[in-house]
């Protein structure tokens, strides 16, 4: 058994073993298996629970259903039948869930364009301007973290009811003659409530990255003979480009997900969200079959982002 | 003196909105308002539901006067008297303290492995722990469901349940606060134990791991909050109203007819969270006494971006 294939590994064995003698006179050396070997539980447990429930998505997605439509999960892929899917695709895409999934990508992206337009003076204030209150700042940035995000919506619905404080503020300002019904199914209730929801978390990772730019390079600019503005917008602003979107990457992903926002503040099917349709599925018996479509259907639109997202952050980490 | 004068001076130029908004050092008191704006929109409406769970009458839109009642005078409806809440309440921190106790020992370990272990498989790995991070929580929870329906069926909806969904994705805080923490310490400390005749698993226990206890204490803490707090994954996976915590029913009330009772759980729940976070802050702040290069409030909220 002279071939390649042993010599290379021949080799291999000799480059480990110089390794480890090198290692031994640094003091430390640790057979191969001993870190990973730490990593196990975690790879295990995301395994067992993570990965496997993915493939069960697929199974009860393209599985059958038996007479009292309960899901019968198809494990094996050659058995798969793809019925039940292609029809939900089809309901996307001219059918009943057509609306559906344009009022959801309206209702993000408006909630995104108005969190970005909030949100970035802000982070850009306290990463500037902040000097010794940063902690202050950051301090009361991350407070809407620790609240949950249900409390959040809760307080904003006592608000918003007819006889709440908004329509008392907005009657005596003279804004609104009479009291509006913000409870009852409008689009600009849901938007105003995504908005409130995720805007600390676009701030923090827009600050996170305004903070790495460097002063020196604005003074340059302006040193150069730009205007405060012009150095904003040809400095500043591409340098923050890659926080921007990741910002707006971790708050539109749950967006997609999002029933409660929905369920708390409108209630209305003029306002259903994808998340609504795929709690629908989980609420009512019968419709396991659907809700894995249509969380299929979720997780092809949002792969993208999420691995640019992962990217990102592993790279932060790393210039750390 | 010409264009900066205060009041006090006899002859002033008069203000001019537009010279003071082109003045290029001028200081920023636009953007200095509007953060100001902000932080106050981001807390008030809270504030308001917290003074609303002390409202003598039902309404929680206008004020009848300051009554404990809410929280536990009423016998039937208050938050401590309700039978259906006061369990919930336990189900809450029972979810929590066991996600806390399998999560951050989990996380850690993974942690200290892929600090050291580099490669493909180590990198998937990562991949994968943080991608249940980022994955939206309806899905994830839908996902368990029917895995513990269909698959993994010995594995009881419940308490049981639950905590393995919160697990799944709360394991990435611990690694992600963790992995943070090793980055700044690095490995010579290990490698001046081991100089100094310890075997490489005593230096891991005796120098590497009371290294790693202040990211420990500030993940447990997260952690805990965040657990307590959800009310995605946990309505998913409970069996029934009884393995429901405070947090769902807080969900399934708001729905239905809320009375000021479900203002005082939430801020029932925003104090524990608050408590916790604090008690874990301090930990940490007190733990990395001497050791940190930036104040601990930047520190800990590193974490988070």
């Amino acid at each position: 058994m002279s071939d390649p294939a042993t010599g290379t590994s021949r080799s291999r064995r000799e480059t480990r073993r110089v390794q480890r003698a090198s290692a031994k006179q640094q003091g430390a050396w640790y057979p191969r298996w001993f870190w990973p070997s730490f990593a196990v539980p975690a790879i295990v447990w995301q395994v067992v629970f993570f990965a496997a429930s993915f493939y069960v998505i697929l199974a009860v997605a393209f599985g059958t259903v038996d007479f009292f439509r309960n899901p019968l999960p198809v494990f094996q892929p050659w058995w798969w039948d793809f019925g039940t899917f292609t029809e939900q695709v089809s309901r996307i895409f001219g059918g009943a869930y057509q609306q559906v999934y344009l009022r959801t990508f309206a209702y993000v992206i408006t909630a995104s364009v108005f969190c970005l337009l909030i949100g970035y003076p802000i982070a850009y204030f306290v990463a500037r301007y902040g000097g010794r209150r940063k902690g202050l700042f950051l301090g009361l940035l991350i407070l809407p973290f620790w609240i949950s995000y249900l409390m959040r919506m809760y307080a904003w619905q006592s608000l918003l009811e007819t006889d709440g404080y908004v329509n008392d503020l907005l009657t005596f300002l003279h804004v609104l003659q009479a009291p509006f019904g913000w409870l009852e199914g409008h689009g600009i209730t849901v938007v105003l409530g995504l908005v409130y929801g995720y805007l600390p978390y676009l701030i923090l990772p827009l600050y996170g990255q305004l903070d790495r730019i460097n002063q020196s390079q604005l003074e340059a600019g302006r040193d150069l003979g730009a205007s405060p503005s012009r150095t904003f917008w040809r400095v500043t602003l591409p340098l923050s480009k890659p926080g921007i979107l990741a910002g707006v990457i971790i708050i539109t992903l749950p967006m997609f997900g999002d029933y409660y926002t929905n369920a708390l503040l409108s209630q209305s099917p003029r306002t259903t969200m994808i998340g609504n349709l795929i709690d629908y599925t989980y609420v009512s018996p019968g419709l396991a079959a659907e809700g894995a479509s249509l969380v299929l259907t979720v997780v092809v639109i949002l792969i993208l982002p999420m691995l640019w997202y992962l990217r990102y952050t592993s790279r932060a980490a790393a210039e750390k | 003196m010409s264009t900066v004068s205060t009041s006090a001076a006899p002859k002033r130029r008069r203000w001019n909105p537009l010279a003071w908004f082109k003045d290029p050092w001028r200081k920023p008191r636009i953007l200095e308002g509007m953060t100001w704006l902000y932080l106050a929109w981001s807390v008030l409406p809270v504030v308001i539901a917290v003074i609303f769970s002390f409202n003598a009458g039902r309404s929680r839109s206008s004020w009848q006067g300051f009554s404990l009642k809410w929280w536990w005078q009423d016998p039937y409806d208050s938050l401590f008297q309700n039978p259906l809440l006061r369990p919930a309440i336990f189900q809450s921190f029972r979810l929590a303290i066991l996600t806390t106790l399998f999560a951050v020992p989990i996380g850690t370990l993974f942690a200290i492995g892929l600090d050291r272990w580099r490669g493909r498989p180590a990198t998937a790995a990562n991949f994968s722990v943080l991608m249940a991070f980022v994955v939206p929580e309806i899905i994830l929870g839908l996902a368990l469901f029917l895995s513990f329906q269909n698959l993994v069926t010995f594995i009881p909806l419940g308490t049981v349940g639950q905590v393995i969904g919160l697990v799944t994705w709360q394991i990435a805080y611990a690694v992600i606060i963790v992995r943070a923490r090793l980055l700044t310490i690095g490995m010579e400390y290990e490698e001046a134990a081991m100089d100094l005749g310890a075997s490489p698993t005593r230096s891991i226990r005796r120098v590497l791991l009371p290294l790693l206890t202040p990211a420990m204490f500030a993940s447990a803490a997260i952690v805990f909050a965040d657990s307590i707090d959800d009310f995605v994954t946990v309505r998913y996976l409970s069996a029934g109203a009884n393995t429901e915590p405070l947090s769902v029913k807080i969900y399934n009330a708001a729905r239905a007819s809320p009375t000021p009772a479900v203002n005082a759980a939430a801020t029932f729940m925003l104090v524990a969270t608050f408590t916790v976070i604090t008690l874990g802050f301090f930990a940490y702040r007190f733990a990395t006494r001497g050791q940190r290069k930036e104040g601990a409030v930047k520190e800990f909220i590193s974490f988070e971006v």
